[in-house]
C-alpha cells in the first residue's frame, strides 16, 4: 500500500522578506521539494521606456536612475554613451576617467548588497549584510559629495559628468581604495569557508554553461558558469582598454560561484580604481552641449558591463527633441529567464537562495 | 590524507565576530547627534532670487516633470518680466537639480536642509515668498555652484571614523 | 550506590542533603515555586537584553539603548506592547487546538525547572530520574508545536511544523545518549548527584559528549544554525505567523525558557552546576548559564542555517555514531579503568573526539539534494 500524497501550490507572494522586491514565485510543492516554479512580476511596472519618449534627453537621465536604483550610476552611464553614439559627441579626457571612477565604484556598491543579501538569504542573521552596509555606506558618502544625493545620482550628463568632483573626493577615495582590501579579506575569513556556507550554496542551482550563452545571460550569472565574457574586454566602451584587470569566472555554475565571482570582481575594482586614480588628469569634465539635444536621424545600441550584467540601451531619434523610442535591454529580466531550470526540483529554503544569487533588482525586471 | 570541512570556518569566523565585540560601534544617535551633510546635497527645496530672476522660465522647460509653474506679466519699467507666481511642489518634485543647472541668470539654487516633513500634502507647494534667497532664512546648498559649495561645512565621512561628538555647527 | 562503582570517590564534606527544610515539605514546594517562577522569568528578560545588545554589538551598532538606562526596560517594553496587542484568530482555524498550543507548548517548559539544582539540595523535587525526567518532558512541547502549525490553517505554519517535529525526533536520540555517558561517569541520573561528582568539571572528560550535547539542544530549541521553523528569510514566520498577542508571547518565552533551561542542563552536567570557589554557589549557577547563552547567541550572529534535510542528515549520520561510539568509550574507561588519574583520561578523551570529528568530516558531501523530477 502507497501512501497517498498531493501537490499543493505556495505563493511565495509579492511581500516576501527575501524575494529582494516585488516577485511572485508560484510554486507548485511536492513535501518540500518544488516540482514546477512560474514567476509572476510586473508589480513595480511605472512605464518608464514610455514616458521616455516624452522627455528630452537630458530629462530622460533622472528615469535611468530609477531603473536599477541600486546601481544609478551605471545605468546613467549607459545611457549617455547611447545618445553620444547617436549624435556623434566626444567626451573630455577627465570626463573619462570621472566615469570610469564612478561606474566601478559603483559596481563594488552594488556587489556587496548583492552578496550581503545572499548571506542573509542563507540565515546568517544580519551580521555579514550590516558588516557590507558599512562599507557600502564610505562608497555612498563619496557619491554625495560629487552629486549630491545618496541613491539616485543624476550625475552623467550627455557629453561628460555634471560637475568636477570636489577637491576633497580623490584623497578620501585614495584611502577608501586602500583600506577596502583588508575589509574583503575581512568578509572572506567570515564566510568564505563556513562549512555550512558550503553545505548550503555548493553544488546547488547550477546553470550549465550551454543553458546561460543560449539565453544570452549576463554579468556574474554567466561568469560563474564558465563562460569568459565580459563586455568590458569583449567590446570595451569609454576607456576601459586602458586598465589591466582580470575576469574571474568559475567552475560549475553554482550559487557559491557567483557569491566567488562577485566577491572577486570586487577586488578587480579596486584594482581598477588604484590605475584609474593613477592617471586621472586635468580638464574640463564637460563638452558643451546644447541644453536641448537634438541628434540627427538614425537609431543606436550602446551596452555597458552593469553589475548585473550587460544594459543596454536601444535610441531611435527622428531629430526633434525627445527620442522615438527608447528601449532598455534589462540583464535582470534576461537572467530570469533560466530561473525555472536551476530551482525544479530543489526545495523551497534552495529556491530562495538561488533566487538571491542571481541578483536581480525589480525595478530593471519591470521597468 | 587531506582533511578539510572539519569545523575550522566556522571557528575562523566565530573568531572574527567575537573580535567584533570590543570595537566602537559606527552608529550616530539621531536627533542627539547629526552628521553634516555634503555641500552639494539636492535638499528638499528650491530656493529662489528674485532679483536675478527674470521670468524666462528656462527652468521650467528643464524640469523632466513640470514641477514648476511660473506666471508672469510684462514689465515696461525695467524691461524684464514681472514674475507674479512661481510655485514649486516639492511633494512632486524629484529633486535632480536640472533646474538649477539650466537657469542661465543663477537665480535658483537647491536648498541645503533636509528636515522639511510636514503633516499635510498642500503644505508641501512652496510659493515665491517661502522660497526667497533674500529673506536672509533660506540656506542654499552648493549644488553647481562651488563658490557657494565652498562656505559651507565640511561633509562628515564614515571614512573618517566619525567620532560620537562631532555634531554640526549652528544646528 | 550503583552497580558500577563511580570512577571518582566524593569528598566527605560535599554531601548531599536531605530534601526536607525547615518548615516541612509544603513550605519547600510553596518557596521552590515561586523561587522557579520568578527566576524564570526574570532570566527570561535578562536573556532577551542580552541577546540583543549583544547581537548588535557583534554587528557594529548598538542594541535598544532609548527605553531605560541602556535599554534594560527593552523587555518590559516589549511584554507591554504584546500585552496589549489584538488577539487574532483566523476565520478557518480549528479553534480549540489554535487556543491550546500555547498551553501545551509552554507548561513542559516550565515543568523543566524542577529538578534543575540551584544550590546543594535546592531543587524542587531531588527525584532520582532527575535527567530522564528532563528528557521526557522536553518533548512534549513539540505537540504544541504542532498544534500550533495545524491549527493555523495556514500552509507555511504546517509546513514549519512539519520540520519542527522531524527535526525533534532525530535530535532526541544523540542528546540522550550523550547525556547516558554523564550518568556513566556520575553514577547516578539525579541532578544533584551529578554535580556532586564533578571534582573535575565533565566537559574535560567528556568532550565529545559536550560537543554532541550542545549541537543536539541547539537544535531541539531551534536556534541557529537550526532555525529553520522560524526562518525569517523563507517562511515568513513559522509556526507563530497567525499568532499575535499573548499567544505569541508565550510562544516567545517558549523559545527563551528553552534556551534558559538547556543553558542550565548543560552547566549542571558539563559545567559543574554550581561549583566554584568564592562566590556564593547560586552566583556560579547564574554565571555558568549566562556563559552558554553567550555561545549559544555567538553562534546565532556568525552562522548561517541549514536546509531541512541537512538537518537530518546531521542527525543521523554524524551525531548518532559519533553518541555510541561515545557510550561505548566512557563505558569501556569506567569499567577496565577505575581510580586512574583523571588527566590521563581527559588527554585521551579529547584526543579520541578530534580523531572522531576529522574522520567524519571526511563523509561531508556537499552538493546532494537535487530530487529528479
Amino acid at each position: 500500500m502507497t501512501l497517498k500524497t498531493e501537490p499543493f501550490v505556495l505563493n511565495i507572494g509579492p511581500a516576501h522578506p527575501s524575494t529582494h522586491g516585488v516577485c511572485r514565485l508560484k510554486a507548485r510543492l511536492d513535501g518540500e521539494v518544488i516540482t514546477d516554479l512560474e514567476c509572476v512580476f510586473g508589480y513595480l511596472h511605472r512605464g518608464i521606456e514610455k514616458l521616455a519618449e516624452e522627455r528630452t534627453y537630458t530629462g530622460i537621465i533622472p528615469l535611468t536612475d530609477r531603473l536599477d536604483y541600486l546601481a544609478a550610476m551605471s545605468n546613467n552611464l549607459a545611457y549617455c554613451l547611447s545618445v553620444e553614439k547617436l549624435a556623434g559627441i566626444t567626451v573630455p579626457e577627465r570626463a573619462h576617467y570621472l566615469r570610469v571612477i564612478m561606474a566601478e565604484l559603483q559596481r563594488i556598491a552594488s556587489h556587496l548588497i548583492a552578496v550581503g543579501a545572499f548571506l542573509n538569504d542563507c540565515g546568517a542573521f544580519m551580521t555579514p549584510i550590516l558588516y557590507m552596509l558599512r562599507e557600502r555606506e564610505k562608497i555612498l558618502d563619496l557619491f554625495e559629495m560629487a552629486s549630491g544625493q545618496r541613491l539616485t545620482y543624476n550625475y552623467m550628463r550627455i557629453g561628460g559628468v555634471s560637475q568636477d568632483v570636489p577637491e576633497e573626493f580623490l584623497p578620501a577615495l585614495t584611502k577608501f581604495v586602500d583600506e577596502m582590501p583588508a575589509h574583503i579579506d575581512e568578509y572572506d575569513r567570515l564566510l568564505a569557508e563556513n562549512e555550512i556556507l558550503l553545505a548550503r550554496a555548493k553544488g546547488v542551482g547550477i546553470l550549465p554553461a550551454e543553458l546561460a550563452v543560449n539565453i544570452s545571460a549576463g554579468g556574474p550569472v554567466l561568469r560563474a558558469s564558465g563562460v569568459r565574457w565580459d563586455i568590458r574586454k569583449a567590446d570595451p566602451y569609454t576607456i576601459y582598454d586602458r586598465f589591466q584587470f582580470d575576469i574571474p569566472t568559475g567552475t560549475v555554475g553554482d550559487c557559491y560561484d557567483r557569491y566567488r565571482v562577485r566577491v572577486l570582481e570586487m577586488r578587480q575594482s579596486i584594482r581598477i580604481l588604484k590605475q584609474a586614480l593613477e592617471q586621472i588628469p586635468a580638464g574640463p569634465s564637460r563638452s558643451a552641449v546644447p541644453q536641448l539635444v537634438r541628434p540627427p536621424a538614425g537609431e543606436a545600441y550602446a551596452r555597458i558591463e552593469a553589475p548585473k550584467g550587460e544594459l543596454g540601451f536601444y535610441l531611435v531619434s527622428d531629430t526633434s527633441i525627445a527620442p522615438y523610442r527608447c528601449h532598455i535591454r534589462a540583464p535582470s529580466l534576461i537572467n530570469l529567464t533560466a530561473l525555472r531550470d536551476m530551482i525544479v526540483g530543489w526545495k523551497i529554503a534552495d529556491a530562495i537562495i538561488i533566487f538571491g544569487s542571481i541578483d536581480i533588482c525589480m525595478g530593471e525586471v519591470d521597468r | 590524507m587531506k582533511f578539510e570541512r572539519y569545523g575550522l570556518g566556522i571557528a575562523k569566523g566565530l573568531a572574527i565576530t567575537f573580535s567584533y565585540l570590543f570595537r566602537r560601534p559606527i552608529t550616530v544617535q539621531y536627533p542627539e547627534q547629526r552628521l553634516n551633510t555634503s555641500r552639494r546635497i539636492r535638499g528638499n527645496e528650491l530656493v529662489w532670487s528674485r532679483e536675478k530672476c527674470t521670468g524666462c522660465a528656462t527652468c521650467a522647460k528643464a524640469c523632466p516633470i513640470g514641477a514648476i509653474d511660473i506666471v508672469t506679466a510684462p514689465n515696461l519699467v525695467n524691461n524684464r518680466y514681472a514674475v507674479e507666481k512661481y510655485q514649486v511642489d516639492t511633494g512632486y518634485c524629484i529633486q535632480c537639480g536640472l533646474c538649477v543647472e539650466a537657469c542661465p541668470f543663477a537665480a535658483l539654487f537647491m536648498g541645503y536642509d533636509y528636515e522639511r516633513a510636514k503633516y499635510r500634502r498642500n503644505e508641501l507647494v512652496q510659493n515665491k515668498e517661502d522660497m526667497m534667497l533674500e529673506s536672509g532664512e533660506k540656506h542654499t546648498s552648493g549644488y553647481f555652484y562651488p563658490e557657494l559649495a565652498a562656505k559651507l561645512p565640511r561633509q562628515t565621512l564614515l571614512i573618517d571614523r566619525i567620532t560620537e561628538d562631532r555634531t554640526t555647527e549652528g544646528k | 550506590m550503583t552497580l558500577l562503582n563511580p570512577v571518582f570517590q566524593l569528598e566527605s564534606s560535599w554531601k548531599a542533603l536531605p530534601p526536607d527544610w525547615p518548615g516541612g515539605f509544603f513550605w519547600h514546594w510553596l518557596v521552590f515555586t515561586v523561587i522557579i517562577l520568578a527566576f524564570v522569568l526574570s532570566v527570561v528578560m535578562a536573556f532577551i537584553w542580552l541577546e540583543r545588545r549583544g547581537l548588535g554589538r557583534i554587528q557594529a551598532r548598538l542594541g535598544p539603548n532609548r527605553v531605560g538606562p541602556f535599554g534594560l526596560l527593552q523587555p518590559v517594553a516589549d511584554a507591554v506592547k504584546v500585552l496589549l496587542k489584538e488577539d487574532i484568530v483566523p476565520f478557518d482555524a480549528d479553534k480549540i487546538v489554535h487556543w491550546l498550543a500555547p498551553v501545551v507548548a509552554f507548561t513542559p517548559v516550565m515543568m523543566m525547572f524542577a529538578v534543575i539544582p540551584f544550590q546543594n539540595g535546592a531543587l524542587l523535587a531531588d527525584l532520582n530520574i532527575g535527567i530522564l525526567y528532563f528528557v521526557a518532558i522536553s518533548s512534549i512541547s513539540t505537540v504544541g508545536i504542532f498544534m500550533a502549525g495545524w491549527g493555523s490553517s495556514n500552509k507555511y505554519s504546517l509546513l514549519s511544523a512539519m520540520r519542527d517535529v522531524a527535526s525533534v525526533v532525530s535530535y532526541e536520540i544523540p542528546v540522550v545518549l550523550a547525556t547516558a555517558g554523564v550518568v556513566l561517569l556520575a553514577g547516578s541520573l539525579s541532578l544533584n548527584q551529578i554535580v556532586l561528582a564533578q571534582n573535575i568539571p565533565f566537559i574535560l572528560l567528556q568532550p565529545l559528549g559536550f560537543l554532541l550535547f550542545f549541537i543536539g539542544a541547539c537544535a531541539e530549541i531551534n536556534r541557529a544554525p537550526f532555525d529553520l521553523l522560524e526562518a525569517d528569510s523563507e517562511l515568513t514566520a513559522g509556526f507563530h505567523t497567525e499568532y499575535s498577542g499573548m499567544k505569541f508571547a508565550l510562544f516567545y518565552l517558549v523559545e527563551y525558557a528553552e534556551a534558559l533551561a538547556v543553558s542550565a542542563i548543560i552547566a549542571t552536567l558539563f559545567l559543574g552546576g554550581w561549583r566554584g570557589p568564592f562566590l556564593p554557589p547560586w552566583l556560579w549557577f547564574l554565571i555558568k548559564i549566562f556563559a552558554v547563552f553567550f555561545v549559544i547567541f555567538w553562534i546565532r550572529g556568525t552562522v548561517p542555517r541549514v536546509r531541512i534535510d541537512q538537518l537530518m542528515a546531521l542527525a543521523w549520520k554524524f551525531l548518532l555514531p559519533l553518541a555510541l561510539l561515545n557510550l561505548l568509550i566512557t563505558a569501556i574507561e569506567v569499567l577496565i579503568w577505575p581510580g586512574t588519574l583523571p588527566w590521563l583520561l581527559i588527554f585521551v578523551n579529547i584526543a579520541i573526539m578530534i580523531v572522531l570529528v576529522l574522520l567524519w568530516s571526511r563523509f561531508f558531501k556537499l552538493g546532494w539534494g537535487k530530487v529528479e523530477v
